[in-house]
């Protein structure tokens, strides 16, 4: 018999986890801690401390070339032409039909020296392997464009330092004041460690969790090290290791959608309530933009009849969970895409798609959570903003 | 309470089963390695009291912030009593588990579905391999 086995990728920081009391999952075929302790108390330490996490798993892209902006520009729902130098856009990548294949962020970074600059494509884990394809069958359709795609994922490591202590404390291991820097702004930087070593890095001020926080780029080889000592130096502070558990709830609480629950190849930013990452245009009332889907969205900029992103909030313990029936006068009209009992407000928070006439914040909906059928209300969103 | 006189379910559930009226009572909760790994517990639906029930069955559903989990009854009977105040006292499955923890109890009606529970030891391998 031959042994079927998968063998799951691991991030720099793998045997850290392992070691720490990490609970290992398997995530879009990587191993990933889901929790170390509790996800509740991770959480909560985000939201009122730091906590630390490992994003090495997401994509990193790297693109050179003076055709590497153009080429950006013409995949992605958002403008790349007028992006400046330090700047980070939340965009997505759409097919032909409008579909969403992903979410991404894309970075414009200037070389540390000053001499040139790169653009960066951060993108999910589940769907890096697709979008490399994706850019090298459009970057085949015409060789002469000067742009060439790095896949960096693995060779570069990425921690996210997120809560109201975490650029204080970021800021004390890069050359660079986090702090001054605007949200969604990348900067290059010298990451420096105790033991001497000086990295050549990212820093920016980005996150998944709805707190202000920031991301770091850094060799691979020397993840570990980082990650140890921003734990060291942030743990009076409450800096505390947080799994995917912890970053699911919170990037929930601040409605942030996630790829495979919100967002997929069958729904469009317009559904999604993405709208804001769609530019059709260069500018208000300027000439039209072009991109797979751009001319399926066009068309459907007003149509009102798709099922829409919203949130649902309810009472007690019970939380709706993906895939559960939304139903609006006794009939179903839509579906729960992701659920959670929310640490922060105390109670069941869901996003979900529904039809328009459900989609009003303040209806009152049934959420069927395995027969039973749970009363919920549709909400603003997000659940959660941070006051600071 | 001792552990040693408790019988557990692959499926981590416990049972005690002690003598009522010349039969069997099982009282029966969840064990402390299933508390240890559902974590960020939220809610407790108890199985309903007359309720028949088969080993095996489903019966009651504990949710933690991740996910939801059935309960599964280990032996067959009647639910006689359930314990009222755990969907409000959650903390007593980390408290107490094999004591004020307790969810249900059933008035056996096969005492062969006993053979089929590990004993502590037994139980305590199993989660060994579980946890690796």
């Amino acid at each position: 018999m031959v042994a079927m086995s998968t063998v799951m990728r691991e991030t720099p920081l793998h045997e850290w986890h392992a070691a720490n009391g990490g609970r290992m999952v398997d995530f879009a075929g990587w191993s990933m801690p889901v929790q170390y302790t509790s996800i509740v108390d991770e959480h909560h330490a985000t939201r009122r401390q730091a906590g630390l996490f490992d994003i090495s798993h997401m994509g990193r892209l790297r693109f050179d070339g003076s055709g590497a902006g153009p080429l950006l520009d013409s995949l992605l729902t958002r403008r790349v032409d007028n992006l400046k130098v330090g700047q980070v856009r939340y965009s997505l990548m759409t097919n032909e039909s409008g579909g969403i294949l992903d979410d991404v962020l894309v970075y414009r970074v200037a070389e540390r020296d000053g001499a040139g600059e790169h653009h960066l494509l951060v993108v999910n884990a589940s769907n890096r392997e697709k979008i490399v394809a994706w850019i090298e069958q459009h970057l085949a359709a015409d060789t002469t464009v000067d742009a060439k795609m790095t896949d960096l994922t693995f060779d570069w490591a990425m921690i996210a330092v997120q809560g109201p202590v975490a650029v204080e404390l970021a800021g004390e291991f890069v050359d660079v004041d986090p702090a001054a820097m605007k949200y969604y702004t990348v900067t290059p930087t010298i990451v420096g460690l105790e033991s001497g070593a000086k990295l050549d890095a990212l820093v920016s001020r980005t996150g998944y969790t709805g707190e202000d926080g920031v991301e770091l780029i850094v060799p691979s080889e020397w993840a570990a090290e980082l990650w140890q000592e921003l734990l060291d130096r942030g743990a009076s502070r409450g800096a505390t290791p947080v799994g995917l558990g912890a970053r699911d709830t919170l990037r929930l609480e601040a409605a942030m959608p996630l790829y495979g629950h919100e967002l997929d190849e069958a729904i469009s930013p317009q559904q999604a309530g993405l709208d804001f990452a769609v530019n059709l245009t260069r500018g208000r009332g300027g000439p039209p933009r072009d991109f797979p889907g751009a001319d399926v969205m066009r068309g459907l900029v007003d149509d009102a009849t798709l099922p829409r992103r919203v949130g649902l909030v309810a009472d007690g313990g019970r939380a709706p969970r993906e895939h559960c029936p939304v139903l609006f006068d006794g009939k179903v009209v839509g579906e729960v895409t992701s659920g959670t009992h929310s640490p922060t407000l105390g109670h069941p928070i869901a996003m979900a798609y529904v039809a328009p006439q459900a989609a009003a914040v303040g209806t009152d909906v049934v959420v069927d959570v395995r027969g039973r059928q749970l009363p919920a209300r549709v909400a603003e969103l997000p659940f959660y903003t941070r006051e600071h | 309470m001792s552990v040693e006189d408790l019988l557990f379910a692959k499926t981590h559930e416990w049972v005690r089963v002690s003598e009522a009226d010349g039969g069997k009572l099982a009282t029966l909760g969840i064990s402390a390695f299933a508390v240890e790994a559902l974590t960020d517990l939220v809610f407790l639906e108890l199985p309903e009291v007359g309720r028949q029930v088969s080993a095996g069955d489903s019966f009651g559903e504990i949710e933690s912030v991740k996910a939801v989990s059935d309960i599964y009854s280990p032996v067959s009977g009647e639910v006689v009593e359930v314990n009222d105040e755990l969907p409000n006292k959650l903390e007593l499955f980390n408290d107490d588990p094999y004591g004020a923890g307790w969810i249900a109890k059933i008035r056996m009606t096969d005492e062969a579905d006993l053979a089929a529970l590990l004993s502590p030891a037994d139980y305590e391998k199993l989660c060994a391999e579980e946890a690796m």
